[in-house]
């Protein structure tokens, strides 16, 4: 399984959270705001603007820069329906 | 015996004001989004004879604080003030908030569990089992939802029983074994020793590397072999991974609770807030929709507040003025007193009064906003063109509360974690055009643009934004270098406004607006009209008088600016202490001129000036030195005088340069 930045997913996708490589503050807030190790995020909206995250079905805004350095998992069943 | 205290601890939004509110009867200010409140509230609530101390605290997500509400409320928790700690929780959103009550249990603290919003839990099926989530926790929990007042009886039973049973509740969260290894190492080092905490969660917050705790090792007098383990721990170890994983283990407790005790449906369910959210965050929609609802505030306002209200205000506040005239002549009060009455506090201030239906439609239609959701929204679809300017979306939200009025925008931007954008942020709040300067447009719209109200509304605030805006990148690339802070926020459910919120916060703002045209206003005018009065031997209200004076001397500064009068020179220079005051005055000097004549102020504004001089008079209004309340929050907010002058003089700098260029190049092109 391939480890790729947040801001290359696209709305739909589903992944889990495997590292954040950002600064310790803004690390350490993403946590507190569920993004977390081991985290399952939906991507709710990426196409300009902050990237919006499902996290337990909470909405969260990230900022570009940020959401680059947030790597993630890809969960594979959303594929299929990826086009709708 | 001093009352016992109960603090409000929760999440950003997630009801904390609103349940200080039902437990206090106050009015304090509510709305749908992250960092409403920002700074400490304390009430008394009374119950079965007994008074209770509710301290409502900023909104925080853990006990590490990074802006300066949340510094606030951490500080607050950690002083040990409170007896027992309510912890409000969003029940949508339960793994993230038991992240903080996680941090709570650690202090040993009496906590009171509640879980709000239990009723858009409901709409998204989710199910919490409440009984083993005390269990698990060892606190006891309540259900409410705090808007409609349900729960709020439970919660204060279930508060009155923790003090009286004075027992104290254990740790229940389990650490990783690594980092418990080093909690326990720790913690044998501190045994012994006093501490203003438990050592143990003293132990946890060094493993964590708190800088709040780390300080306060080196103030508790702890003998120095200590203090060298503990620095040596801390340089020896990576402190950076062992936050992290004292915060993981943390989550994963908190998880692992969430997991037990609630259920989710397997899908999450579609609200109205996701079929809202696809139109007013578009990508293309977005600002175009932000600039229409603003739009519409203003179009709104001037049609209720101005075209069907504003009359009968006006109506009302002169009729009572030729009563009290009139009176005053009857019972042969002395000449003084008649002009003081019929120019200065008719004139000036119920110049002012005449636009509180105005404000209130301004203020029922922000109010509106803040409640909906929609204010984190537009901090979304701006935060791209923010950047372009050194800013975040996050600063947005400071900007349209200015709209309202500059203090409280100021003072929202404590919840910037950034130290650079929150000087900026601060710095260009002053050009968000607030409330009490609209009457000072209305009238000159009423004189010049009577047909445009809405849009020459619309299009000076969004002047002021762009001079914000302009200005941020300008201080982003001289005094404040360096990078702009990241971006996190989160966007709250859309709400239907309750109609009890958004009266309460017309209502404060609808009430300050009066009590200041009797307070400020009315003290100004008056100090301007003895000043108009004068020395006896000049005529009244004459360029002779000592406020002729004054204004004559500020003419030559004006001058450029196309206002050439000593009238409307001082205005501006009353203007200073409270923005309405400009109207004030100039209802005042104007008075002699309308009042014989049965005409009104706005007839004599267009004797006085042209279009061309009138958009220039705006324009100065808009960007101007910012009123003294502003400031003193600025000064109050940096700490320093030097803002506060700087504000001052360079505002009033951009001011004239803008109304300057607009009359200059204006009168160049033919235009008058």
């Amino acid at each position: 399984m391939m480890t790729i930045s947040l801001i290359k997913l696209h709305e739909g996708d589903e992944a889990k959270v495997e590292s954040i490589a950002a600064g310790k503050d803004a690390t350490k807030r993403l946590y507190e705001m569920g993004l977390n190790t081991k985290a399952r995020i939906s991507v709710l909206k990426n196409d300009f603007g902050p990237v919006l995250a499902s996290v337990n079905g909470n909405k969260i805004a990230i900022g570009r820069g940020l959401a680059e350095k947030v790597m993630v998992q890809k969960t594979e069943k959303e594929e299929e329906n990826r086009d709708e | 015996m001093s009352n016992h205290k109960i603090a409000l601890v929760g999440n950003p939004n997630s009801g904390k004001t609103t349940l200080f509110n039902a437990f206090t009867g106050s009015n304090q200010h509510v709305g749908n989004w992250p960092g409403v409140t920002v700074e400490k509230k304390e009430g008394i609530l009374k119950y079965k004879n007994k008074e209770y101390d509710i301290i409502d605290l900023p909104g925080i997500y853990s006990l590490g604080a990074f802006s300066e509400d949340e510094i606030v409320a951490m500080d607050y928790v950690l002083s040990n003030d409170a007896d027992v700690i309510i912890n409000i929780i969003d029940s949508c959103n339960i793994e993230r908030n038991l992240y903080l009550t996680t941090q709570l249990l650690e202090m040993s603290k009496n906590v009171v569990l509640v879980l709000n919003m239990c009723d858009e839990a409901q709409k998204r099926e989710i199910k919490i089992d409440t009984a083993a989530l005390s269990a698990r926790l060892g606190i006891p929990v309540v259900t409410a939802v705090a808007y409609k007042g349900e729960g709020i009886e439970d919660i204060v039973e279930a508060v009155i029983k923790v003090i009286d049973d004075k027992k104290s509740y254990d740790n229940p969260v389990v650490y990783n074994e690594n980092v418990l290894h080093h909690i326990e190492h720790i913690e044998e080092i501190l045994e012994g020793c006093t501490l203003p905490y438990p050592t143990r969660w003293t132990a946890i917050k060094i493993v964590e590397g708190d800088n709040h705790v780390l300080e306060m090792i080196d103030e508790c007098g702890l003998n120095e072999e200590t203090i060298k383990q503990i620095k040596d721990f801390h340089k020896f170890h990576n402190k950076d991974s062992f936050e992290l994983e004292v915060v993981d283990s943390r989550y994963s407790f908190a998880n692992n609770v969430a997991r037990d005790v609630v259920i989710r449906p397997e899908k999450e369910v579609k609200t109205i807030t996701d079929k809202i959210d696809k139109f007013l965050i578009n990508k293309y929609l977005g600002i175009p929709i932000f600039a229409a609802i603003m739009f519409i505030v203003f179009q709104t306002t001037f049609i209720v507040g101005e075209e069907i209200f504003g009359g009968l205000a006006a109506d009302l506040v002169e009729g009572f003025g030729g009563i009290l005239e009139g009176f005053l002549v009857l019972v042969n009060s002395p000449d003084w007193l008649v002009s003081l009455v019929a120019d200065g506090l008719i004139g000036g201030v119920g110049a002012v009064i005449e636009f509180v239906p105005l404000i209130t439609v301004l203020y029922l239609m922000l109010g509106f906003l803040e409640d909906s959701g929609y204010m984190s929204r537009a901090a979304y679809v701006w935060d791209n063109l923010m950047r372009k300017f050194g800013l975040h979306g996050k600063a947005f939200i400071s900007m349209i509360i200015g709209f309202g009025c500059n203090v409280p925008g100021i003072m929202s931007t404590r919840t910037m974690e950034n130290k650079k954008d929150r000087m900026i942020s601060m710095l260009i709040n002053p050009f968000m055009s607030c409330g009490a300067k609209i009457p000072i447009y209305v009238v000159f719209i009423a004189a010049f643009f009577p047909n445009h109200g809405a849009l020459v509304l619309f299009t000076l605030y969004g002047f002021g934004i762009l001079v914000g805006l302009i200005m941020a990148k300008v201080f982003n690339n001289t005094l404040f270098k360096g990078e702009s802070s990241y971006f996190i926020m989160e966007l709250p459910p859309y709400r239907m406004p309750t109609i009890k919120n958004v009266l309460r916060n017309m209502w404060t703002n609808v009430y300050d607006f009066i009590a200041r045209a009797g307070t400020i206003i009315f003290t100004v005018v008056t100090l301007m009209w003895v000043l108009a009065v004068l020395p006896t031997s000049a005529d009244p209200y004459s360029k002779e008088s000592f406020l002729g004076m004054i204004g004559s001397f500020l003419v030559p500064l004006f001058k450029p600016a196309g206002f050439g009068t000593w009238q409307e020179s001082v205005a501006l220079f009353a203007g200073i202490p409270a923005k309405e005051a400009v109207v004030g005055t100039l209802g005042m000097l104007y008075a002699g001129e309308y009042m014989e004549e049965g005409k009104i102020l706005v007839d004599v504004i267009r004797q006085h000036f042209t279009h061309l001089t009138a958009l220039s008079y705006m324009l100065m209004v808009l960007l101007y030195t910012p009123c003294a309340a502003v400031l003193g929050t600025i000064g109050r907010e940096t700490k320093s005088i030097k803002w506060v002058i700087f504000t001052a003089l360079y505002t009033f700098l951009i001011a004239w340069i803008v109304a300057v260029a607009v009359f200059q190049i204006g009168s160049l092109l033919g235009f008058s």
